[in-house]
């Protein structure tokens, strides 16, 4: 039954509106914007788009930080998606966004609801979508909580994208304690667009009819973006939303019709409805446009019976779209739509008052000034202040822990470890194959996909080391762009532009909001130095459990340009007799380590430090050597420093390798340090002279290490040998291990 | 010669099928709308992969009922090629066409992969250009794959050498028998769980599938002359 | 009207690998006393026909037709009076 709307009188009286997240300030402003009391639906309105979610109120000071411009970027941030040029007409369309909290409370839901989400922002730019990543976060696994969300997640994840006919082409999976009462899925989607059919999210041409489709409304998800924006807690559980129910066929055939809508020519704009559903699709659209909007509710095509304006303004039911066409092409876009099997109708019309006006059984039920909805929503600046774990850390040598002397023992437990481990068992629960794309398949630094008709193709990665921005958010940050232009970089692309999605706990505490104010900075002067600007991203807060936060974890996905398809490069040693070389240089930097964690359980001190202008020319160098056709095969080093990097390229090019180490350093730090800005090639003979001449003509530091030979991965450290392993003990290790623990 | 690639709704290999064909044989391939029913312009029928219907009820029901589907007994019947992958092969045991029924795979989860197949038969118009015996690399993906029959119908599919493929080494769904394909009596209607059209570049990772494609074209040609 | 209420079942000669694992999860649990599980399909449809005998003919057509792919399951129905 339903309950009795409190009225305007009594939701400033008993303050309601604090349920529904508006703090005391923001209940008196919209007392100003409306010059009158809200009554309940209005209320409800302002409270969804004034959450973190929809407004971005507590990161915005630090989101316009981020350089957003670049000579390719024809899309920045606020849209549904970014988009870069390509050339030849052609541009890529990407995003990523957060379902954290949704996959907390329910994980295959979460999860595909998360990935609905984002093809959703990616198609209704106008864009084919050609790929998708994702980014995971779990806590140990060594309890049946976390191993029921891991599961669940990727089963949820698998489950919409292989329905929808999307390939799932990449993506990284850690695990962490401070993950494991909040979990994190981030999930981001590429796709491919002509410069021509690039379409806005823009309520233009008075009059023109405001047109709905997709599935119908229900009442899931009301107040969504208001729950993400909270920290999770026991009572969360009780005061969840219903959990919206992804249906991956709607969403199938909502994107070819919509596809299909958009090359008709009849589109003037078009939006997704995610957070927030109808209220921020059709509210920003007519912001945007500077015009009104005028919806009649009792034509809203909705599953459940008696419902409220209130619950179909707030409702988050998924896979709907919100349209504007052109006036008198009605009966031409309900064809479109029929063909695909869906039902398709007018519920409004774009109007010259800027006001949101609904309807609803004839009467007007809320009137709301539209700009100032959109637009106007606080701003806070927060204080920050630094925390007293880093202070501590300051004076800290990492580098004075006992030396594990077994060091084929500690190489074998690091390939085991969860987080560095073979996501065999993920990816192999993803089509990533379908559409016939995939040049490089997940497993490798970056995915690659062929761009049909050409011979270009596009690399793409998400990464982040939560634990170097824990540690030092700014060195973190800028690290987590680094790596993934080195991905990139290392499967032959040129890096072009980043989304990212800033997974924080909870701004109100000063030390957090630090953390995040450090790591933008950190990616600021990262995608400055590295020429990858900022077309996109979300941000997602208060991921805390009990009040204790996660690792700041900002999640940076990259997409680069391979110009030609024989530029493609994978990480395995292709053939023996190849030499080995290693760009850049190794320190005795272990802070942050999974060789730290492993031997004290827990990290602490500094992580690596990052030297950009370093960066660039060890990425430039490479770049260019995989253009000249000079290199077999190339990896980024990464956790678990140089011998982790040497056993995955020798697990997946099933070879051995032979190495003579000639250093200063103590062996665990030479072996497993993680020093950034590093890379491992190996070439032909008779190209080692080249590489090691572009390598000097950039100042890169370059040394040969040694060859692809036999069945075992041999190191010797100033002629002494540490280690010794059959390649079948290192796949054993590296590949087994989450099947076990998943068993 | 003429393919027809049907689309259903949710069908989603459909550009694979159609991409397979343009890249490996250059002949004419049209997409064809699961409503349409005039099929009698083309000489091969391609079933293609996907979540016909979300794979609601069960996988391939639905699709089996559709109107084009009634066309593709037709077809059938008077002889033409029939070839379903994947959710292909799922319709075309609803809808009768071949024995038997793909339930989940024993694992219960969706497996992408490439596996090894031995091809059992190369007397079929699909297996011309293969050596019997042989081991060819084609990826899988697929959540429901485990072939299913009742004893009395795998002997009559061992009988009259109506096996085409089976998995080598672990067997990833569980089928009977291993069995990864399998043709009806008639010896026209192939249906198989891996994917023949997602093999056809090496920088896809195996062109085995290429020659799927060829042997129909070959076996076409053989009586039609060149065209 | 009627409201018919339909059971799918996989048939007693075919594995059911979704039951097996249920019933090692609940052993898992404690559960020690359960048997075999078999896991199926229950549906409800609202049947606009006022004979019963006529309902029951076209209910049958349904389930033969669509709702149970007779090579791998069973199926059963019943009829109410709604």
């Amino acid at each position: 039954m339903q309950h009795k709307e409190p009225t305007p009188t009594e939701i400033q009286e008993q303050k309601v509106y604090r349920e529904m997240g508006l703090t005391d300030e923001e209940y008196e402003k919209v007392l100003e914007i409306m010059g009158r009391k809200p009554n309940y639906t209005e209320i409800g309105i302002f409270s969804v788009m004034w959450s973190e979610h929809c407004s971005y109120k507590n990161s915005k000071p630090v989101l316009r930080k981020f350089p957003t411009k670049g000579p390719r970027v024809l899309q920045g941030p606020g849209e549904g998606a970014g988009i870069v040029d390509i050339g030849d007409n052609q541009a890529v369309v990407f995003k990523m966004e957060s379902h954290n909290h949704p996959s907390a409370i329910e994980p295959y839901q979460g999860a595909a609801t998360g990935v609905g989400g984002i093809i959703r922002d990616v198609f209704s730019m106008g864009a084919r979508p050609i790929a998708m990543l994702n980014s995971l976060r779990f806590g140990e696994l060594d309890n049946a909580k976390t191993k029921y969300l891991f599961e669940n997640v990727v089963s949820g994840i698998a489950g919409y994208g292989n329905c929808i006919g999307i390939p799932t082409v990449g993506g990284e999976v850690m695990f962490d304690p401070s993950y494991e009462g909040n979990p994190l899925v981030n999930a981001m989607c590429v796709g491919l667009i002509n410069h021509d059919e690039i379409q806005k999210g823009v309520a233009k041409g008075i009059g023109n009819p405001v047109i709905y489709v997709g599935a119908s409304t229900g009442r899931d998800g009301i107040h969504g973006a208001t729950f993400a924006s909270e920290e999770l807690s026991e009572e969360s559980e009780a005061k969840r939303p219903a959990v919206q129910v992804g249906d991956p066929f709607m969403e199938k055939l909502l994107l070819e019709a919509t596809l299909e809508l958009i090359r008709s020519g009849y589109v003037v704009g078009i939006q997704d409805m995610g957070a927030a559903g109808l209220t921020s699709s059709s509210s920003e659209m007519a912001s945007k446009a500077g015009n009104g909007i005028e919806l009649d509710l009792d034509m809203v095509p909705q599953r459940e019976t008696g419902m409220t304006p209130y619950e179909m303004m707030l409702s988050e039911s998924q896979e709907r779209m919100l349209v504007v066409v052109k006036q008198g092409t009605e009966e031409e876009v309900y064809k479109i739509f029929e063909k695909w099997g869906l039902h398709a109708v007018v519920i409004g019309r774009v109007t010259d008052d800027d006001q949101l006006r609904l309807l609803h059984k004839g009467e007007v039920v809320a009137e709301i000034p539209v700009d100032k909805l959109a637009e106007d929503a606080p701003v806070y600046h927060k204080p920050s202040a630094v925390p007293a774990y880093y202070e501590q850390f300051a004076g800290l040598d990492t580098t004075e822990i006992e030396e594990t002397k077994d060091y084929a023992d500690t190489l074998l437990k690091l390939l085991s470890s969860p987080t560095i481990a073979s996501k065999e068992w993920v990816y192999n629960q993803y089509d990533y194959m379908v559409r016939t794309n995939t040049a490089v398949m997940p497993g490798s630094d970056a995915a690659v996909l062929a761009i049909r008709g050409t011979r270009k193709a596009l690399a793409m990665t998400t990464d982040c080391n939560a634990r170097y921005v824990y540690l030092d958010p700014y060195q973190g940050g800028a690290i987590a762009v680094a790596e993934a232009a080195r991905n990139v970089v290392c499967s032959g692309a040129l890096p072009l532009a980043i989304t990212d999605n800033l997974n924080f706990g909870s701004p109100e505490k000063p030390e957090i909001f630090w953390q995040i104010e450090q790591a933008a900075e950190g990616i600021s002067e990262a995608c400055r130095q590295l020429e990858a600007p900022v077309i996109g991203g979300n941000v997602s807060l208060y991921n805390e459990t009990n009040g204790v936060a996660i690792y700041p974890t900002p999640t940076i996905g990259m997409v680069g340009l391979i110009e030609d398809m024989d530029h493609i490069t994978t990480q395995d040693f292709k053939a023996e007799g190849d030499h080995i070389l290693l760009l850049g240089e190794t320190k005795a930097e272990i802070g942050g380590s999974e060789y730290q964690k492993l031997v004290l359980g827990r990290i602490e001190g500094r992580p690596p430090q990052i030297n950009l202008e370093k960066e660039k020319a060890i990425q430039a160098t490479v770049l260019k050597a995989i253009r000249e056709g000079l290199v077999k095969s190339a990896h980024d080093l990464a956790e678990g420093g140089l011998a982790v990097a040497l056993a995955e390229s020798c697990i997946d090019g099933n070879v051995g390798a032979e190495i003579q180490l000639d250093t200063e350093l103590r062996a665990d730090l030479t072996l497993f340090s993680e020093s950034q800005s590093r890379i491992l090639l190996s070439v032909a003979p008779d190209h080692v002279e080249k590489v090691k001449g572009l390598a000097s003509e950039a100042g890169v530091t370059i040394a040969e290490l040694g060859k692809v030979t036999g069945e075992n991965l041999v190191i010797r450290l100033n002629n002494s040998e540490i280690i010794n392993q059959p390649l079948s003990t290192l796949k054993a290790a590296w590949k087994d291990a989450i099947p076990c623990l998943m068993t | 010669m003429n393919f027809a690639v049907i689309v259903f709704p949710g069908s989603n290999c459909d550009v694979d099928m159609y991409k397979a064909v343009e890249d490996c044989l250059g002949q004419p391939v049209d997409y064809v709308w699961y409503t349409q029913t005039d099929l009698s312009k083309y000489d091969v029928i391609l079933i293609p992969g996907g979540f016909s219907y979300g794979d609601y009820l069960r996988t391939g029901a639905m699709a089996s009922l559709a109107p084009a589907m009634e066309s593709v007994k037709k077809a059938a019947a008077e002889g033409k090629l029939v070839l379903g992958v994947c959710n292909g092969f799922q319709i075309l045991t609803e809808a009768g066409l071949l024995p038997g029924a793909l339930r989940r795979n024993q694992s219960l989860k969706f497996h992408c992969k490439y596996v090894d197949l031995k091809v059992e038969s190369n007397s079929t118009p699909f297996t011309l250009d293969y050596q019997e015996g042989e081991m060819i690399k084609i990826p899988i993906a697929h959540g429901e794959g485990n072939y299913y029959c009742d004893p009395e119908t795998l002997k009559k599919l061992q009988e009259n050498n109506q096996i085409v493929f089976r998995y080598e080494g672990l067997n990833p769904n569980g089928s009977i028998d291993e069995i990864a394909g399998i043709i009806n009596e008639q010896g026209n209607v192939l249906g198989m769980m891996p994917h023949p059209e997602r093999a056809v570049h090496e920088w896809l990772g195996s062109e085995d599938g290429k020659r799927m494609f060829t042997s129909i074209l070959k076996y076409w040609r053989e009586r039609n002359g060149a065209a | 009207m009627f409201k018919a209420t339909v059971f799918v079942t996989l048939r007693e000669s075919v594995l059911d690998p979704q039951g097996s694992a249920v019933r090692g999860s609940l052993h898992t649990l404690g559960f020690d006393e359960v048997g075999e599980v078999r896991i199926g399909k229950y549906m409800q449809l609202e049947i606009d026909l006022n004979d019963r005998a006529a309902a029951e003919e076209r209910v049958k057509e349904m389930c033969e037709k669509l709702l149970a792919n007779t090579v791998i399951e069973d199926y059963r129905y019943e009829l109410q009076e709604v």
